[in-house]
């Protein structure tokens, strides 16, 4: 019997991205690591994402609050809603809105960046000259990645804080010091650890898949817009994915 | 198809012109396709050492393609490809890059990375590829080879600054730092109005008399053929059909070949 197309070429796509995934991990540990490379792309990723993740967050917080005080007023659990929020958006809703938000700006900036590099011949010259160009477009990126996206998404959580007090200032007087110490006397380590642990593997296929994309896109310049937009479809479906996993393995070993 | 060679030097039973000089890329029997397209159907030539020969051809018939095989940007379908002596497709990873630091490649786009200056672009290669560290020495090469192509002043630019005459000088002086023994040309002047072509076709001429480089260019323009070329080469639908120097193709019998002189 015959292997369907489609099956056919879902193959072949797996075993192309394993061969860069083993590419990307043999060049991390070369001579040589792209020190400076790195930097720049942590100062890309990192701060320049800073704002845009710091207002989401703020507002994620600050809805949240909004959304959740009337119905736990109404079950006079409105004492309950800084421990509400701090436990969902921490567990939650930080990491999985700002890891997909990171999907949409990063990968898809790599994807087309790399892309463009491929069409304008930038990393056929790279590998003529001799130079390894997954040391230093490929590694220095993904490791970017998995260095920011975690650190992107505590300020996120922090500012999320934020706005959840500054929400319940609007209709009740609460002070900060009540405010924090309710939100923070929910939350325990085995809320903190495993969602930060699937920050890094959310930055990972962040990187991994902005750069497989823009690395093996076609010629021409539509294959750029093509390889930006894959880049945020396939990122955003691994961080879903990598999440549901993640919830099952801290829900298996973490909360029993 | 038999290649018609116009040489009135021609030796016998079947040798090839400039037998006697060094061959640097040997290529015989080569042959790629791109799924059911066949773009080099049987490519067979010889590049001596210290010449300049120029490969001629219809868009798409397979000149570039020839090339990147050359540097293993592609492998071939079948077919022997050796530069220095070595089959390229059987190298390791580090006999391959001890062989690309030895072939230089300009793209016909210059392909310049465009997230670094000029200096920058010059210095990548030293220091990644042959390591190298001196400060100083880095400065002086990369002076050197700037001034070689006249372009010292624009060291600190970056490449979206610079016209496409400029970004081909500046491709050419990040290839030449590298002292390669072998310069393979992709379509130099394509793009560039007929004055800057000029130059840089002066250029490549110099480049080579200068470094006794080896090499191959690949072009449409036949008053850059005319300037550099040492011997030519016609291609057609996968293999090369005509031989020999500028006059003796442009008074040649063939009318397929004649008409790219016209």
């Amino acid at each position: 019997m015959q292997t369907p197309a489609i099956l056919t070429k879902q193959f072949v796509a797996t075993g192309d991205q394993m061969i860069f995934m083993s590419s990307f991990f043999r060049n991390i540990f070369r001579p040589g690591f792209e020190w400076n490379e790195f930097l720049r792309q942590c100062f890309i990723i990192g701060y320049k994402s800073f704002s845009l993740v710091g207002i989401t967050g703020f507002i994620l917080g600050f809805v949240l609050t909004l959304q959740s005080e009337p119905t736990m007023k109404a079950f006079g659990a409105e004492s309950f809603v800084p421990s509400m929020v701090a436990i969902s958006v921490i567990r939650e809703i930080g990491p999985v809105i700002i890891a997909l938000i990171c999907a949409g700006k990063v990968a898809s900036s790599i994807g087309a960046e790399l892309g463009s590099m491929k069409v304008s011949e930038q990393i056929d010259a790279m590998e003529v000259s001799g130079a390894n160009p997954v040391q230093y477009l490929v590694v220095t990126r993904i490791l970017a990645c998995v260095m920011m996206v975690p650190l992107l998404t505590l300020m996120a959580d922090a500012l999320a804080l934020f706005g959840g007090f500054a929400a319940s200032n609007i209709s009740n007087r609460i002070t900060a010091t009540l405010y924090f110490s309710k939100a923070f006397s929910a939350l325990t380590f085995t809320d903190l650890v495993p969602a930060v642990l699937k920050t890094i593997f959310f930055g990972f296929a962040i990187g991994f898949v902005g750069c497989y994309k823009g690395y093996n896109s076609d010629r021409g310049t539509e294959s750029v817009g093509i390889a930006a937009n894959s880049a945020v479809v396939a990122a955003s479906l691994w961080i879903i994915m990598l999440d549901a996993i993640a919830v099952q393995l801290t829900s298996v070993f973490a909360y029993n | 198809m038999m290649r018609e060679i116009i040489d009135p030097d021609k030796p016998h039973h079947g040798e090839t012109i400039n037998q006697a000089k060094e061959a640097v890329v040997s290529i015989r029997n080569l042959k790629k396709s791109f799924g059911s397209k066949n773009v080099l159907s049987d490519v067979s030539m010889d590049l001596y050492k210290g010449e300049n020969l120029v490969v001629l051809g219809k868009s798409g018939s397979g000149k570039s393609v020839s090339i990147k095989c050359m540097v293993g940007l592609l492998t071939q379908d079948s077919g022997s490809l050796k530069i220095f002596g070595s089959e390229v497709k059987d190298l390791s990873e580090q006999a391959l890059k001890a062989l690309r630091i030895r072939v230089g490649f300009l793209f016909q786009s210059a392909a310049l990375y465009d997230s670094m200056t000029v200096y920058q672009n010059l210095e990548f290669p030293l220091t990644r590829v042959i390591k190298l560290n001196d400060k100083k020495e880095i400065r002086a090469r990369i002076e050197e080879v700037l001034d070689g192509v006249g372009l010292l002043d624009a060291i600190d630019k970056m490449p979206s600054d610079l016209s496409g005459g400029m970004r081909k000088r500046v491709g050419l002086a990040r290839t030449l730092i590298l002292k390669p023994d072998i310069m393979l040309y992709d379509e130099p002047t394509t793009g560039l109005d007929p004055i800057t072509s000029r130059e840089i076709s002066e250029l490549m001429l110099q480049m080579q008399q200068r470094y006794q480089i080896s090499s191959i260019i690949i072009t449409h323009d036949m008053a850059c053929a005319k300037i550099t070329s040492d011997r030519l080469l016609v291609l057609s639908e996968g293999s090369f059909i005509a031989e020999g120097n500028y006059e003796q193709l442009e008074n040649g019998p063939n009318e397929l070949v004649r008409s790219f002189f016209k």
